[in-house]
């Protein structure tokens, strides 16, 4: 029954190419834009850590007290370094890690050659098994390593490329900022977007690789300068690195690890017993107003999602919903017009739900032509959106199964959808009145 | 026109009628809201700012050692400045739109704290000697500053300028002294104060700090001698030379530096960086904006036609009884008229109600009340333009129809 209820589709929708055409256009431009626009947004709006991100945790301390919080009465979304070093010694998650952004030269190896930038960041011994860094070589730095403030460093399979070929670089040297590291780790193909253990400095997407992460007690100690924002409730008293580590500006990410709700609650505990102290001791005048987000919580706090891109998202809704009304009105039309041929076929005994079989058939033929325009376009679109969007977000997009199965999908339903109504119509209609005016 | 019987048929077909009505709905409120936004980016994208953008170049130099800066600097300058085409250079701590902002709080009073909230958050400039020319600043009140300003300048201790003179935009004066003049007056921070010698013409921040866009104009220059925190060199030259000037800087600073990284750029590519955003935006809203016309347009044109169809035989005994061809295609514009008013009433509230929605979780400002019956207009123009192609068949169908059956 059903092929020959495709047959009359197809013989159908000859009958009318124009309209045909219309509606195919109709669907595959609405789906295209949505489906487009859904690609960046789903880029953008994606868990970058997802097998683990409900355990991952970001303390925020209220230093600034009631001046310095924003209009909600928010904490900073930093640290000082004086209260992320109270946390680090502490040492109350199951893993932990203050850091900064760093950017220091290395010296290319060979005669003649010019210093690069790198970017990177200064972290403890637990960030790597923290955000589960892949390891090509190598691996992370001891603790013993974060103590002794040892010269050692992980770097980029890219930097690695660029330095030593591609090697197995473990064990040998990089000259960084005029001084030798000894390379420990050479880390895989690793560019978590958004780049979630250090979401203000980067504002979530980075183009620009993560090159080198050295034992932060280290860099430290070398001086090397926060490349970061730094913001301050007022000014330093020492000038320089020193006295912003002497400073109540904020400038340090920090995460921990918290493995089930007891830890979570133990560490919250900890964070207000901190706060309590610090207050006891004068140098907070205030209650402790802490905050323990999770990842996925404060990516959402952080608006890591611009929100150019959710407006986008429903810009293209909108279009998608003209494009259906405008598709729901056609099949009308063109069911209707043939009201004295369902008026045949009921008269020689069709069920009511024979004539929506044969409708909804035809209609979800259209919707799924207009499902293969949809991802051609779409597949243009993605295409595009890398001259059209900034490069760090556009690289993101990408057409996938998923996304193509989507598109297939959401063309048919949406079109199945627009075609009840005109398929209702078509089913009510007396055959007795359509024979006799014939 | 009598309305009567258009209303009377069209109460026949209640649902395609209001099919229309909702998609003409849709279309109006989308519209109102995608060519608001488009109006917004793009008046963002084409910000005014009161410098020689089309001359300039800038190398941004890191990694220069911070102890020789003060013999490096002027060495810097002096060999840029035999660069062929060059007529002006300068180095500062940041350039508008470069995206490294200098954030402060000023206040108006000595007793105000910069976290109070009266303060006024605004981007530092500081700039060395001869800044003025190279960027193309131009004074509205006051002076330059001198000499002797540059020469005993300095970053002091602190992350503040130690220095006594500023010179403040026009905006800026305008937010911290409304309504005076601002020459003469003291401007502090912390324990800071700068007394303002010149008032220049709106020049733009390095980011979107601080108020966001009302405050993008909130900068204020302070001159300084040669230190390692400044470190983007700016040239001035022909819009022509601009390209080959730019590259040619950063030649000219990777080699006199080996050990640092320079970085040559036009202004005119900063901008477009920094704009990046919000053109690709404005193309993505042009491109929704044209297809959904386009497919209400097609919307109209298919439904009318259906209508005309339906209805030869009405045609024909109206023509065989006495109407025009004129009549017959002024009904089927009236009906469109009626139907696209009420389309566009609807479009209307839902245009506000979107816009409302959009302002409450998105950083969308308030549309003016004139998108509305813009909005409205384009769309009723639309839907006339494709209701005349299905009119004008409808006017050609011959009175000769009324006798033919079905």
């Amino acid at each position: 029954m059903f092929s020959y209820y495709l047959q009359l589709a197809l013989r159908s929708l000859k009958r009318s190419p124009g309209l045909t055409v219309l509606m195919v256009l109709a669907i595959g431009f609405g789906v295209a834009a949505s489906m487009t626009t859904y690609s960046v947004f789903r880029a953008v709006s994606g868990d970058p850590i997802p097998w683990k991100s409900s355990k991952l945790f970001v303390p925020q301390i209220d230093m600034w007290g009631p001046k310095g919080r924003s209009d909600n009465g928010e904490p900073p979304d930093a640290m000082d370094y004086a209260d992320a070093m109270a946390l680090q010694r502490a040492h109350r998650a199951k893993l932990q890690s203050a850091m900064y952004q760093v950017s220091p030269s290395v010296v290319p190896t060979g005669a003649g050659k010019h210093p690069i930038n790198v970017s990177g960041h200064a972290v403890y011994s637990e960030f790597f098994p923290m955000v589960d860094a892949p390891f090509r070589y190598g691996s992370g730095w001891g603790d013993d390593a974060d103590r002794q403030r040892a010269a050692v460093v992980v770097i980029s399979s890219k930097l690695n490329e660029k330095l030593f070929g591609g090697a197995n670089s473990v064990g040998r040297s990089v000259s960084i900022e005029g001084k030798d590291y000894r390379v420990v780790g050479v880390l895989d193909d690793w560019n978590p977007q958004p780049r979630f253990y250090d979401v203000v400095n980067t504002g979530g997407f980075s183009s620009g690789n993560e090159d080198v992460f050295l034992p932060f007690e280290r860099a430290i100690d070398v001086g090397m300068p926060n490349d970061g924002n730094t913001n301050c409730s007022e000014i330093p008293a020492e000038s320089g690195f020193v006295g912003l580590q002497h400073s109540s500006c904020v400038w340090l990410a920090y995460m921990v690890e918290l493995d089930d709700a007891a830890a979570v609650s133990a560490y919250r505990q900890y964070l207000d017993g901190y706060a309590r102290d610090q207050q006891q001791a004068g140098r907070f005048g205030w209650a402790p107003n802490n905050r323990l987000r999770s990842l996925p919580d404060w990516l959402d706090s952080e608006k890591v999602v611009p929100s150019d891109t959710k407006v986008s998202l429903l810009v293209a809704l909108g279009l998608l919903i003209v494009c259906l009304v405008n598709t729901a009105g056609l099949l009308l039309a063109k069911f209707l017009r043939r009201s004295s041929e369902i008026g045949v076929r009921r008269a020689l005994g069709a069920q009511r739900t024979a004539i929506y079989a044969q409708f909804l058939t035809e209609a979800g033929i259209i919707g799924l032509a207009g499902g293969v325009l949809g991802l051609l376009l779409t597949g243009v679109g993605v295409a595009s959106v890398s001259w059209v969007l900034p490069k760090d977000i556009a690289s993101l997009a990408r057409l996938d199964a998923p996304l193509l199965v989507l598109t297939l999908l959401v063309a048919t339903a949406a079109t199945l959808l627009a075609g009840l109504y005109p398929t209702f119509r078509a089913s009510r209609v007396q055959p007795a009145w359509q024979l006799k005016s014939n | 026109m009598e309305i009567g019987p258009i209303l009377a048929s069209l109460r026949k077909h209640r649902i395609p009628a209001l099919l229309i009505v909702l998609e003409i709905a849709l279309a109006c409120a989308v519209l109102c809201n995608a060519v608001f936004m488009i109006g917004a980016r793009a008046g963002e994208i084409r910000l005014s700012d009161a410098i020689d953008e089309q001359g300039l170049s800038v190398v941004t130099l890191t990694g220069a050692d911070p102890e020789r800066a003060s013999s490096e600097i002027p060495r810097n300058l002096d060999a840029l400045r035999r660069i062929p085409g060059v007529q002006a250079v300068a180095v500062l701590n940041t350039m508008p739109l470069s995206g490294n902002g200098w954030n402060v709080n000023f206040t108006t009073r000595p007793d105000m704290k910069p976290t109070d909230k009266g303060s006024i958050n605004s981007n530092i400039y500081l700039m060395s000697e001869g800044a003025d020319r190279a960027l193309g600043l131009r004074l509205k009140q006051g002076r330059m500053f001198g000499s002797e300003d540059y020469a005993s300048s300095t970053m002091g201790a602190t992350f503040a300028p130690e220095t006594h003179v500023a010179i403040v935009s026009e905006r800026l004066a305008g937010r911290l002294w409304p309504g005076q003049s601002a020459l003469g007056r003291k401007m502090y921070m912390d324990k800071y104060w700068y007394q303002v010698v010149g008032v220049v013409a709106d020049v733009l921040r390095p980011t979107r700090a601080g108020a966001g866009l009302p405050g993008i104009y909130d900068t204020v220059f302070f001159p300084m001698q040669p230190t390692d925190v400044l470190n983007y060199y700016v040239l001035r030259s022909a819009p022509a030379d601009r390209d080959r000037v730019a590259r040619q800087a950063e030649d000219t600073l990777a080699r006199l530096d080996p050990g640092a990284v320079a970085e040559g750029k036009t202004f005119v590519d900063m901008r477009g960086d920094f704009f990046s955003g919000a053109s690709s935006m404005v193309w993505m809203l042009v491109l929704v904006c044209v297809v959904m016309l386009a497919v209400t347009a097609f919307g109209i044109v298919g439904l009318t036609s259906f209508w005309v169809a339906q209805r030869r035989r009405q045609i024909g005994i109206r023509r065989a009884v006495g109407a025009r061809r004129g009549h017959i295609l002024s009904y089927f514009r009236t009906e469109n008229f009626l139907l696209s008013a009420a389309g566009v009433a609807l479009g209307m509230v839902l245009a506000f109600g979107i816009n409302l929605y959009l302002m409450q979780h998105y950083e969308v400002d308030r549309m003016p009340w004139y998108y509305l019956p813009g909005g409205a207009i384009a769309l009723w123009l639309l839907g006339q333009a494709a209701v005349y192609g299905p009119a004008h068949r409808a006017a050609m169908v011959p009175p000769v129809e009324a006798t033919r059956s079905g």
